[in-house]
Parts: structure tokens; sequence; C-alpha cells
């Protein structure tokens, strides 16, 4: 099975911390020294242990008051190995929590059963919408505070299911759990005695993210080109990089771009063996029966795609990361995963508020801000729109001098 | 989970980190230290880049305190593969820049490798260098960056890092500053040796069960040799041990085991409630930040 990363989105107030030491603790993934040293730090008289101490972070953080954004935590059960990218959930570290939601395949929206959905849930709910993750988990915490009733998390249900439809989520189901006392977490609890579905991790070890690339839109960026330059391998000359979408086999009639060029997949070989096609996430190597000339950041698409584009304009979501604010006018850097061109951002159309969830004008765009914008690059660039192809509509701004990557772009 | 396509992603994401870094850097170096980690990174390496040659040079740090089977195993892997290693000495760094030696029973040089390591950097020009450090291993590492960006003084400093989206790796760097680089960041120990099993990846005997000599300190451990010597008071046995770890043989301890093979290492491994570093480091468990203090002076 596929490991599964998610993004668990909440504050310390709901019990994000306690909920994630719990899943760690429960399927047994803390080492004893590790324990020995949460134990010393727990102070609780009862004994027990303060499970949220667990993702307690640096030094650095506590004594400045920092939260060096996401930290990775990983564990294994019988069925299934998960990566959690654990972000800060305040508004100030939305940064944060945009680069923790990218690339996961699930965002856990904990919410407090006391409080039901608040401008906070919107929040994240909003941000891993917009960054392309599919499924979601409403986790109702708390319920042992409410009685465990019944008509606590019907509400809740019901609040998000009628806000649901404004957002890209596929899949959303709502658990209600005591992260504090175990209920719902790692197993069914009896408390909570009217509730037939399952429990949150049985549920993260079955579900299915897996995407259907369609098969047109094979995309593939040669990363570095394997050229020996030696007797044995004189003619040598082959492309290796990863399969970002669809799939390749030999004998395909492929287009590069952005020089249009065509040709025909010779040979692919994967690990120094020839195989006889190349799909999503893998690493190979491509050999084209003509000798062109392509360079690090070329695109080798099948010579039927219509979809991509190829060109040096585009409009697209920007998420701003930089305590500097965006200059419109300035020349950026964007890298394209393997392309780096210049870049200006023309005009600032809208930003989206991610409390609201409607569009506003305005005039800039800050740190923590998301909007759409106009882009004209120096080049032309073969991506696709992020809705379509998201491996290869994405791509990173970076400040020319100091080399900082200040946004996030997604193409529209 | 006898589901190995877990691990094949694992391997596309360290070959897709080795490429980004050969491709974005003008001097790459590979940390070698002859323990289970770099020696994975080599075999990822070369699936990065075969038939062609490795894009950079592998660079042991050498603190004089190494095991002899590690040293004998880098030699016969560098010499197999016909590429370039460049060993720089901390016993040099120490004379060149005056060090102190930490005193005490089971002296490390864990810290001192800092130096060694800068004095590579700058000698060499080097402005990435690719480490086997791993997420899971310690709090400090959690948060660490695939790019992590130090400063002219090595220096891992906090807000240095950039945000890492999607796998969108950006190795742009001022002048003086360098990058390390961590292609096995998500992986697991149990992760490294289910593949290094599966690959059937030769390691340094060191890692298999074998009879030493070994005083016992805390409830570790520690292997007699030109640099541990014996105490009248010390408890002195001879164990069935292996290593988990390969570091100093004055600060790493071994484990009781009679684990011959890959198979019965793992299940080893498996079974053991004690992490990696709690059980096999003398030197971590000195402050409760320790790594981060060594992190924040350069450290890898």
């Amino acid at each position: 099975m596929h490991t599964l990363k998610f993004i668990t989105a909440g504050n310390v107030d709901d019990g994000k911390s306690t909920l994630i030491g719990r899943m760690l603790y429960d399927s047994q993934s803390i080492h004893t020294d590790q324990l020995g040293v949460i134990k010393q730090q727990s102070k609780l008289q009862t004994g027990e242990i303060d499970l949220s101490l667990i993702t307690d972070g640096l030094r650095a953080e506590r004594e400045q008051g920092i939260t060096i954004d996401v930290a990775y935590k990983y564990f294994a059960t019988n069925k299934r190995k998960f990566i959690i990218a654990d972000a800060p959930g305040h508004e100030q570290y939305t940064r944060n929590m945009i680069t923790g939601a990218s690339g996961a395949d699930l965002i856990v929206l904990l919410i407090d059963a006391r409080k039901g959905i608040t401008e906070q849930t919107k929040r994240h709910a909003s941000i891993g919408s917009l960054m392309g993750i599919k499924h979601a988990v409403v986790a109702i915490n708390k319920m042992d505070l409410v009685n465990n009733e019944q008509a606590v998390y019907e509400q809740i249900v019901s609040d998000f299911e009628t806000k649901k439809t404004e957002l890209n989520y596929k899949t959303v189901a709502y658990i209600p759990l005591s992260a504090l006392l175990g209920h719902n977490v790692v197993n069914n609890s009896g408390q909570i005695d009217w509730y037939e579905g399952m429990a949150l991790l049985p549920y993260l070890e079955q579900i299915s993210v897996a995407t259907e690339a369609s098969e047109k839109e094979a995309r593939f960026q040669v990363q570095w080109v394997i050229r020996p330059k030696d007797d044995a391998y004189h003619d040598y000359r082959g492309y290796a990089g990863m399969v970002l979408s669809g799939s390749y086999h030999v004998g395909q009639a492929v287009r590069v771009l952005p020089s249009g060029l065509e040709s025909h997949i010779k040979r692919i070989e994967r690990h120094q063996k020839n195989v006889q096609s190349a799909l999503t996430g893998q690493n190979v190597v491509l050999h084209l029966t003509d000798n062109l000339d392509i360079s690090r950041g070329d695109a080798i698409i099948k010579a039927d795609s219509q979809s991509i584009q190829n060109r040096q304009d585009a409009q697209s979501w920007l998420c701003w990361l930089d305590t500097a604010p965006l200059q419109l006018g300035k020349t950026y850097l964007l890298q394209h995963r393997f392309k780096t061109v210049r870049v200006k951002v023309q005009a600032l159309q809208r930003t989206w508020s991610i409390k609201e969830w409607h569009f506003e004008t305005a005039d800039s765009l800050k740190m923590n801000d998301i909007g759409q914008v106009s882009l004209r690059f120096s080049q032309p660039l073969a991506y696709d729109s992020f809705a379509d192809v998201a491996s290869n509509g994405c791509a990173i701004l970076i400040d020319d001098t100091n080399f900082n990557t200040v946004g996030a772009c997604m193409f529209l | 989970m006898q589901d190995h396509s877990y691990l094949t992603h694992l391997e596309d994401e360290a070959i897709y980190i080795l490429r980004e870094t050969a491709a974005q850097f003008e001097k790459p170096a590979l940390l070698f230290s002859g323990g289970k980690d770099s020696i994975l990174l080599v075999h990822l390496a070369l699936r990065a880049f075969r038939p062609g040659k490795l894009p950079f040079p592998l660079l042991h740090i050498d603190t004089g305190h190494n095991f002899p089977e590690a040293i004998a195993f880098r030699d016969q892997l560098v010499a197999d593969l016909g590429e370039r290693l460049i060993v720089e000495s901390v016993e040099d760094s120490i004379k060149r820049h005056h060090l102190k030696e930490t005193q005490g029973r089971f002296p490390s040089r864990n810290a001192l490798q800092t130096y060694a390591l800068l004095d590579a950097i700058a000698a060499n020009e080097f402005d990435a260098c690719i480490g086997g450090a791993r997420r899971d291993e310690e709090k400090a590492r959690a948060k660490e960056r695939i790019f992590s960006v130090r400063d002219d003084f090595g220096q891992w400093e906090p807000k240095l890092q950039r945000p890492e989206l999607w796998n969108i790796l950006n190795g742009k760097i001022q002048k003086h500053h360098n990058v390390r680089v961590f292609p096995i960041s998500n992986w697991t120990e149990l992760d490294v040796w289910n593949y290094i099993r599966l690959h059937n990846i030769a390691l340094p005997s060191l890692y298999f069960a074998h009879q030493r000599q070994c005083i016992v300190y805390q409830g570790k451990l520690v292997a007699t040799s030109p640099f541990i010597t014996p105490q009248p008071t010390d408890t002195v046995v001879h164990e069935w041990v292996r290593y988990r770890t390969v570091g100093d043989m004055t600060c790493t301890a071994a484990v009781p085991s009679k684990s011959t093979t890959l198979d019965e290492v793992i299940a080893e491994i498996v079974q053991t409630n004690i992490s990696e570093r709690g059980q096999t480091r003398l030197d971590d468990q000195v402050s409760e930040a320790a790594m981060e203090d060594r992190k924040k002076q350069g450290y890898f």
C-alpha cells in the first residue's frame, strides 16, 4: 500500500499534539528511551504521561517563541506506513501550513466538539483544498466533554456538509473521538456507541488516495543528461528524469518542448536495465531515435498531447511566503521543477480570503496572503493547469538577490 | 509488510534528490563515513548516475578513531567503484586550529568533526554536501529540510531555512553559503535495513554479530581498543555483539546480539524498543538538546 502522507490542522487547544501523540503512542512508535524523556517532563500528578510532549519542538522554538514550520513524524502499522506533516495552526503560520499541505494526500481537520466549526477550521479546510488535497477527515475531538452526545456530532457534520460545496474534496469522513482518552483513535471505543463508522487510524489505513492519471497527459521533464563520454559508452546520450504524470512506452511518438521537435522513444532504462514502459513516479532514462538538442528542464510529452501550455505568460494562484511583500513588476526567478526562468508578476487580480471564502480586491500581497496573479516569463514554459496535472502545474517563486523561496504558484 | 512498493517510492525520491543536487550545484560532495546510511547513499548514487561517473567525490571526515573494519570497507568500495575519495583528517584540523579535545573516558570527536568538515568545504570549495541523516533519528532532525542552507560558518540557522513545497528543491545560494543535502530524510532505520536486504547491499562486518572484548559502562558495551583501555575498576566482558550504528570507537556502544544475517538483524530491530541513537551513542544523552546545539555549530 502507498505510504499515506497527511497533514494535521488544528492548534494545541484543539488537542492536536495529543492526537498525534496518541497515534504514535498507541501504534507503539515511541521508543522507550524517548518515552523516558517525555515521562521526566510530564509533570502530571496522576503519573500518566503527557502525550502532547511527543510532538514538542526544539529548544530554540521554546526560547524564541518561534515555530520552525513543519515537523515530520513517521510511523507504521501492519497495514500501512504514514508520514505526518505537523504544521502550526495559527494564522501567522499560514505559510507553514501551505508548505506542509503541498504534496499531502489527506488533511485531518481537528475540531473541538464544544466549539464546532471555527474561523480556523475554515482557514485550514480552504488551504487544504487550494493546495490540491483530495481527501479530508473531520476529526471531532473532545467528545467526552460533550457527554459523547450524537446531536453535537450531527450538527458539526451538517455544518461542514453545507460549507464543503465550495471546496474540492473528493471524500470527507467525520469521526467523533477523544484524543486524550483514546476513544476512536486507534480502536473503536464502546464509549461513543451510536457511531458505527471506523476509528481514525483504521480509516487512514484503508483509504485509497491514488489518482487516476490521464494517459494523454503524460509528463516528463529532463532532470539530468547522462553522457559518460568514455569509450564503452561513446554514443550514449540518456535523458534522466522522473515521470511526473501518466506513462511512456518504447516506440512512442513524442514531442519536445519548448522546441516542438518530434521523435520516438528508442529505449527506456530503469536502474540500468531496459524496460518497456515507465510509470508515474519512476525515475527513468529515456533515449530518443533522433539526435536532438535537449537539455535540463525540457519537457518530453506524447506527440498527441493537447492540453499543455507552451507560452510566456500564465494566470496563477500565488501564495506569498516571505516577510517582504510581493513587488509588482520586479523580476523574480520562477522554478518550474527543473527549469528556472525570470518572471515578473504583472498584475494582482484579486486575493482570496481564506477566512471568509470569497475573493477580494487588493493592491498588495503580504506574507500568508493568497491571490491570483498574471505572470510573464522570460522564455516559454511548458506547463499545465494545477487542476489538470498538479505535478506539472506548480512552481516556486525565488527572490533573485538572496535566493529565498518567496512564493508558491499553482497555474490556473 | 511484504509489499516493497514503499521502498521503491523512497528510492525514487532519493535518486531524484541526488540528480537535483548534481544539476544545481557546481561542486557537490557525498559525505561517506563507512556506516550503513552512507553506503546506502553510494548505492543510490550509482542508480542515479551510471553508466556515467558519479558527478561528485566521496568525502570522509576521518576522526582518527574509526573502526578498522569500516576503513577497510571504505577503501575496498572506492577501489571497486573507481570513484574519487577525499579524506579530511580531524587530527589535522585539531593541530591547525589548536582545538581542545573533549576530556573524559569516552572522548567524542563529534564536535571537532565540524571543523574538519568546514576545512574540507573551504579547501575544495564544495557548495553542497550530501549526507545520510534521517528525520526519524532525532527531534532536531525532524524539521530539517532536504536542501538545508548553511551560512559561511556552516551554521544551521532556523530562520535561513526555506519553505520546501511539493518536491521542488531550491538550491540557489549566496556566495559563501552552502547546502547540506539529505536524500534519505524520509527513510526510517527499518526502511534502510529492509532496502539493504532487498538489494543485498554489502556492509562492514561490524553490523553483524561477532565476539568482542568490551567494558560495561552505564549498562552499555564499549569495545576495548587502542583508544579505550580497561581500568582495574571496569567490568570487562567477552560478548557476542554487533553494532547498530557505526561511529567512533570511543563513543559508539555495541549491542548484545547473535544476529549474523540480515534477516536476523532486521528481526532484532523490529523487536527492540530503544531508539538507534539512544542505544548506541554515548554522546547524545549529555543534554536534551545536544544534537540541536551541534547542528547550529555546523555539524551535519
